[in-house]
């Protein structure tokens, strides 16, 4: 592989990595409100959760570059804070690929929150536990085969996204430039035998985690 | 610590409704016994603070724990309760051990005087759970997961202890296994605790006040010995009426193998293994086990025969049986006769009757 390709694959796995972690972060409270709430706005809020699950990645691309960029009211915000615009950055990447995998993140966390139910969490309440108490020593232990899948897709995914990162992130060597990109370029320019390492590691990569998934939470389950 | 609870609650929602004004005492057990879908497990969630669509007032042992007038609200985690589900509810991830520990480390901190203060081995040996302490509640029987249950509820040093049909999810094998266990719980333990059940066999065996509910309202409430033999009750417990008395062992006659137990009005004989003088046992004795005769019958098999005064007629379960109220020196009872007994017999307030009991069950 050339130096462009491991720089390629090296920012992959710090965007898949800082996104993972972001979605965790941001994905958790959502899907504890999806799984908790008797809000109308529940169908609202879980449809624009889904919408990247649908929607062509360019359509959201396409969006996220006009609000960030330098005449969209975001972009306008991240000027004034002085933080320059977002599109064609690191930044911007990862903004990007937590939208765009927000679904695989917030869906498995939220049928493991709503498998464990409110009965464990009133069991812990009456013996004395406080509602963050519940939440980290019962509901997030229970639901953690939810987590583990979660974490798992989110990285997955982001790793294997390309149409949002070329409409936001462009194709800047070593700042936006990740494996599908790097892989689509090789195949413009028709080095097939440079795209085959990439591409295949990428198979492999896909089909080493799928299965990796699918023995860890089998392996629960047997536990049971 | 013994001051009494007073709990009045309102709930409404499309279908159902719930209004209870409760007195219930500070020791021992008291039932809440009706129906399914009566309000009773309502009730007691409401008591925990976990159904915050219950309006009202709860005071235990002197402590305002929610006050909607006032807007006081205590969370569930901030009262003094253990509470037991219907299904054990157990932590999946930890061990049985990790689930006790789990409400004893939060129920140190409510610990004050009065509470139960169990450590974790007496606990465990009260419910036999020693042998079951490293295993995973997913490996336990749905008994020993109900013990456990219990246990974990004990150890959160609970001022009150709610119960709600603990036995209800259990199969006839595994309640003869719990049973035991409750009615040591009922000897032993100095904390108020209310009992949901439908079952008349729960009452009778665990129950020291009664309250019947009946679609979303109280209809009594009272001791045991008080609320079991009134008559203007509609019987929720229909050809199960009886009546619970609590006698002493005072004789065992070892040739016939019968038991002889004291109480006023009393005594009785029943066939029974040996058990020592002076134990304290309750039995039952149900209205269709017992007729009326004017005259003291001489030569009749029925061993236990019982002078009574009757106290008052009332409807029976049936059109041609009518229910008769008696006093047997100081000890009420019921019997269940026909219509056309009563009429024949002439049995009416006032009267001296032999009550004749054709059994007798001992429930503890």
């Amino acid at each position: 592989m050339s130096p462009g390709d491991l720089a390629a694959v090296w920012l992959t796995l710090k965007l898949a990595t800082v996104v993972t972690l972001l979605l965790l972060l941001v994905g958790t409270p959502v899907a504890w409100w999806l799984a908790h709430t008797r809000s109308r706005w529940k169908g609202v809020v879980a449809a624009v959760v889904a919408l990247p699950l649908v929607l062509p990645p360019t359509v959201l691309g396409f969006y996220l570059l006009l609000l960030l960029g330098p005449r969209g009211p975001i972009g306008q915000l991240t000027q004034a804070l002085g933080l320059g615009t977002l599109p064609f950055t690191f930044a911007g990447l990862v903004v990007a690929s937590v939208l765009y995998s927000l679904p695989f993140v917030v869906q498995p966390i939220q049928g493991a929150f709503a498998a464990v139910g409110s009965r464990p969490l009133e069991a812990a309440a009456t013996l004395g536990a406080g509602p963050w108490d519940r939440f980290f020593t019962v509901a997030v232990p229970l639901a953690r085969p939810g987590f583990l899948t979660a974490t798992v897709l989110g990285f997955a995914h982001t790793v294997g996204e390309f149409g949002v990162v070329l409409m936001i992130g462009g194709n800047i060597p070593e700042k936006t430039r990740v494996v599908s990109v790097q892989i689509y370029d090789h195949v413009e320019a028709l080095d097939y035998a440079a795209a085959h390492w990439l591409a295949g590691g990428m198979v492999v990569f896909a089909f080493v985690v799928l299965l990796a998934l699918h023995l860890l939470t089998g392996r629960r389950e047997e536990g049971r | 610590m013994s001051a009494p609870i007073r709990a009045r609650f309102q709930v409404a929602f499309p279908g159902f409704e719930l209004d209870v004004d409760l007195d219930l005492p500070g020791r021992g057990v008291s039932a809440l016994f009706g129906p399914s879908g009566c309000g009773k497990t309502t009730c007691l969630r409401a008591m925990a603070g976990l159904e915050r669509r219950a309006r009202g007032r709860l005071e235990v042992g002197g402590e305002v724990w929610q006050d909607d007038a006032l807007g006081d609200f205590l969370p569930p985690h901030r009262r003094p309760i253990g509470y037991v589900f219907q299904e054990a509810s157990l932590f999946d991830h930890l061990s049985v051990r990790g689930n006790l520990e789990y409400g004893q480390k939060r129920g140190g901190q409510r610990r004050r005087d009065g509470a139960q203060d169990g450590g974790l081995a007496e606990v465990a040996e009260l419910l036999d759970l020693q042998p079951l302490l490293d295993r995973r509640p997913a490996t336990l029987s749905g008994g020993e997961r109900q013990r456990v249950a219990i246990a974990r509820a004990l150890l959160a040093a609970p001022r009150l202890l709610l119960m709600d049909e603990p036995l209800a999810a259990l199969d006839l094998g595994r309640k003869r296994e719990i049973l035991p266990y409750l009615q040591r719980l009922h000897d032993e333990l100095e904390i108020p605790v209310v009992y949901v059940t439908h079952s008349p066999d729960e009452v009778a065996r665990l129950a020291d006040h009664l309250v019947l509910f009946a679609r979303g309202k109280v209809l009594a409430s009272g001791a045991l010995g008080e609320v079991l033999p009134r008559l203007d009750l509609p019987t929720a417990l229909a050809d199960r009426a009886g009546v619970v008395v609590e006698a002493v062992v005072s004789r065992y006659d070892g040739h016939y193998g019968l038991l002889e137990l004291s109480f006023p009005g009393g005594p009785v004989q029943v066939p029974h293994g040996l058990v020592p003088v002076g134990s304290r046992m309750r039995l039952q004795v149900r209205a269709r086990d017992v007729s009326l005769a004017r005259s003291r019958p001489v030569d009749s098999s029925i061993t236990n025969i019982l002078p009574a005064t009757v106290v008052a007629v009332g409807a029976g379960d049936s059109p041609a049986h009518v229910m008769v109220r008696l006093d047997a020196a100081g000890t009420p009872m019921l019997a269940r006769i026909t219509r056309r007994s009563r009429d024949q017999l002439g049995v009416e307030p006032g009267m001296g009757v032999w009550a004749q009991i054709k059994a007798v069950a001992l429930l503890a």
